[in-house]
């Protein structure tokens, strides 16, 4: 006989790419590179980044607000300024409603920028700090172009 | 699943995967594979592929009979959009093996009554579906699929059951004749009249209380909003007075005509409809949202009228594909696009009608409402030159008939509208809707410009707003949001309370202890000092202001900041807001950063939802009742109660029995 199972599913209708972790793992991360794919996997915290540096945190609350119920928002600071600088994490109150920014908020546009989320282990204190050597964010140290939103040139042409 | 092995120098603590020896389930994989894909885009003809794919499928028979039949079985279940290519499939098969065919059958009918069982009805119908579709490739004979749907009917006749039982079946025949009913006309007319006139009186005498609820729009013009089976109907009876012509589906088993007709057909057994048990949960009725005719693109090709079964194919057939692909945005809108249409539909039209039918289904849309936003952005992206000005015809043909649209899709075209717009740099021809600046700011069109502009705000900041509308819609823009703070005006300062909330100002800023902030507080006179209180605990309205406003008035930098405040000052809120009327008054005073600030309010007990209803209800919020953010506080809010009784009923269930196990001890 045939077992049968109406609720079986088909892999291409389980397909949840947006969703799926990405190649990137946070060389600050301590722990194993296991430890973190395990915290990312059931993580309801997820980073954004390149954002305005004029986007406030209540349009953030307004967008991925869109996605389910927000528990708290971080927002990403220049180490030395204090001001923001183009990131920060938004943290859900279940996996599902992060996933589903994953789906549908990751890769529109916030102050007319297509912003990206990423998936994150979870934050710690420090973590609100960008990283590049002039106190923002990496990317903003060596970008060769101008963007208005995110303090004009890179730091390294200024 | 990937099952390949790491390799061995891999972090350590990170487990070995295993390799299974589990070729036979890579077969299955490949297996599976193969048959999903028949049927999409491909150098060789649809008709060759399956012809391949049916002498691979016959040649691993032998070996892999079970796990082809689960996977047919499957996509007969899931992937109803691609119905005819598998039905095609089966023919193929049972022309080559009769058993496989015999065995098929049974295998689905099996499916059938299990589905059934679960109360999974929505899939039972693509299952009596493309058994009504074997019969065209002759699979299953035209007599026992007559005689199936003889006992679905009859359940019309069965007494002190739900309405909505009878309707499932009824749907389940009537649903199937698009692709069958020719064929079963041609083979059994007398049985197929009666059971259509039996149809048609069990049509007559059901209620239809739930129309009124479910309609999108209260008016009929330009396009009544009708009740699904009345819609269905109408459908079918165009067919059969066209002779059951219908040239819309594609049926690759015409050209396999020869070899299939030269196989040999299998009778359905007699089928009995599962009882009706306490369990059943069967679906809700609709109403059929319909926004386009064939007036809306002069140019293109006719759009099929909304009493053709065209119509009721083509808007099935894409709402399966989005049930399919939700969760891949991109996928979802190429497989929308490739709809086959042969040029021969305006095909953006129905895609977008399709959508706004789920983005405004009552009582809720099947699925996020994120996602059709952020769809409809993935289409007009794959065409750029035609979809967005279908979607700019459809927005104006939304605002056009907001003075009968229900209330809750009004919200939902907001919330799309604007969140829309906001992807697009806000460009919209504001001056077209001039015609609602001469009404009443009350009436639905100035209301729904005015919402739309509060919340495109919220997604950007105030002058980009007043930047982005002409000047003539100044009326309809947002207020700058500024908190006022009437203890920080000294022309205030008779104001009572107005030195308690200078002292205490200072308090907060050099980080005064709760004990303190009490002190400070008890120098606020209490308006309500007459009141003989026994309690001893006493309602003082003027505190709680003095309190909250001076507390938040500090901390209106960013939500952080006043969640921040919220939390230090927990024990104060609490004391404060005690009584009922506390909780109330704590509300009035929020007024200003509300939403977000009576959420966490709740979430961490300082006021119950019962307040916040009672507050939303109040005479005080008369003038704000209409607005948006009202709603969506009171949503929220029941929302809220809603997890919150689930999790406590979970809690119980999970110590109920945890008791048990141990009085089994």
């Amino acid at each position: 006989g045939v077992a049968m199972c109406s609720t079986g599913t088909l892999s291409i209708l389980r397909s949840d790419s947006y969703a799926d972790l990405s190649q990137y793992r946070d060389q600050h991360f301590r722990g194993t590179r296991y430890d973190q794919e395990r915290l990312l996997r059931k993580s309801c915290t997820l980073y954004v980044g390149n954002l305005s540096f004029y986007t406030t945190e209540e349009q953030i609350h307004e967008l991925f607000g869109k996605s389910g119920d927000i528990k708290k928002v971080i927002m990403g600071l220049d180490k030395v300024k204090k001001t923001a600088c183009g990131f920060c994490f938004v943290e859900y109150y279940t996996r599902g409603d992060a996933e589903n920014a994953m789906r549908y908020i990751n890769g529109t546009r916030l102050d007319d920028r297509i912003i990206r989320t990423d998936w994150d282990a979870g934050f710690k204190e420090g973590r609100q700090y960008g990283r590049g050597r002039s106190g923002g964010q990496v990317r903003d140290e060596y970008r060769q172009d101008y963007d208005a939103g995110r303090g004009g040139y890179g730091k390294t042409v200024q | 699943m990937s099952r390949r092995r790491h390799s061995d120098d891999s972090d350590a603590g990170q487990p070995h995967k295993r390799r299974r020896t589990s070729e036979p389930s890579e077969i299955e994989e490949r297996l599976e594979s193969l048959i999903c894909r028949v049927g999409e885009k491909s150098n060789s003809s649809l008709e060759s592929n399956l012809e391949g794919l049916a002498g691979v499928l016959e040649a691993d028979l032998p070996n892999y009979k079970s796990k082809i039949l689960r996977i047919l079985c499957t996509v007969a279940r899931l992937l109803p959009e691609k119905l005819t290519v598998y039905t095609t499939l089966v023919g193929l098969l049972n022309a080559r093996n009769y058993n496989f065919g015999g065995e098929f059958v049974e295998a689905m009918i099996r499916q059938l009554k299990e589905c059934l069982k679960v109360n999974m009805y929505n899939e039972a119908v693509h299952l009596v579906r493309f058994l009504s579709d074997l019969v065209n490739c002759h699979v299953i004979a035209a007599p026992s699929m007559v005689a199936m749907f003889e006992n679905f009917v009859s359940v019309t006749q069965e007494e002190d059951v739900p309405q909505v039982r009878c309707d499932w079946y009824v749907f389940a025949f009537l649903s199937s004749l698009p692709w069958v009913g020719k064929e079963l006309y041609e083979k059994k007319d007398a049985e197929m009249d009666r059971l259509l006139s039996q149809t048609e009186s069990y049509l007559k005498r059901r209620q239809k209380i739930h129309v009124p609820m479910l309609q999108v729009w209260t008016a009929d013009k330009p396009h009544p909003q009708e009740e699904y089976l009345d819609c269905l109907w109408s459908q079918i009876q165009k067919l059969k007075k066209d002779r059951w012509q219908e040239r819309h589906i594609l049926r690759p088993y015409l050209a396999f005509d020869s070899i299939l007709c030269e196989a040999l057909q299998h009778n359905l057994p007699p089928f009995t409809p599962p009882p009706h048990t306490e369990d059943s949960v069967y679906p809700m009725p609709r109403v059929i949202f319909r926004m386009f005719d064939y007036t809306d693109d002069p140019e293109g090709p006719v759009m099929p009228g909304s009493h053709s079964v065209e119509r009721f194919v083509i808007e099935e057939n894409l709402h399966c594909i989005i049930k399919s692909h939700w969760k891949e945005r991109k996928t979802c809108a190429a497989q929308l696009l490739s709809y086959p249409g042969n040029n021969k539909i305006p095909l953006n039209y129905h895609i977008v009608e399709v959508i706004f039918a789920e983005l405004f289904q009552l009582p809720s849309p099947p699925h996020i409402e994120v996602m059709y936003t952020t769809l409809l952005i993935e289409l007009c992206k794959l065409q750029p030159g035609s979809l967005p000005q279908v979607l700019a015809q459809a927005t104006e043909m939304l605002y056009m008939r907001l003075d009968t649209m229900n209330t809750t899709c009004v919200d939902r075209f907001i919330n799309w509208f604007s969140h829309h717009l906001s992807n697009f740099q806000f460009r919209w021809s504001w001056e077209d809707w001039s015609d609602c600046l001469t009404q009443d700011l009350e009436k639905p069109k100035p209301k729904f410009v005015r919402e739309v502009l509060e919340k495109c705000m919220r997604l950007s900041y105030h002058q980009r707003i007043i930047d982005i509308v002409p000047a003539s819609f100044s009326v309809l823009s947002p207020a700058n949001p500024v908190c006022i703070y009437k203890y920080g005006d000294e022309s205030n300062r008779s104001l009572p309370g107005y030195t308690v909330a200078l002292c205490l100002t200072i308090a907060i800023k050099n980080k005064a202890s709760n004990d303190e902030i009490f002190s400070i507080l008890k120098d606020v006179p209490n308006p309500n000092q007459d009141d003989d209180d026994d309690e001893g605990f006493t309602f003082n309205p003027l505190k709680i202001e003095v309190f909250v406003q001076t507390l938040l008035h500090l901390a209106a930098k960013s939500f952080s900041h006043s969640f921040s405040a919220l939390a230090k000052f927990h024990e104060v809120f609490k004391t404060l807001a005690e009584s009922d009327e506390g909780k109330l008054h704590v509300l009035r005073v929020v007024y200003e950063m509300i939403a977000v600030l009576v959420d966490k309010m709740i979430r961490t007990q300082i006021v119950d939802c019962a307040a916040v209803a009672n507050w939303i209800f109040s005479s005080e919020l008369a003038h704000d009742f209409t607005r948006f953010y009202i709603w969506e506080i009171l949503h929220s809010t029941i929302r809220k109660m809603n997890k919150h009784v689930l999790k406590i009923h979970k809690e119980l269930e999970e110590t109920k029995a945890r008791l048990a196990r141990q009085h089994k001890r």
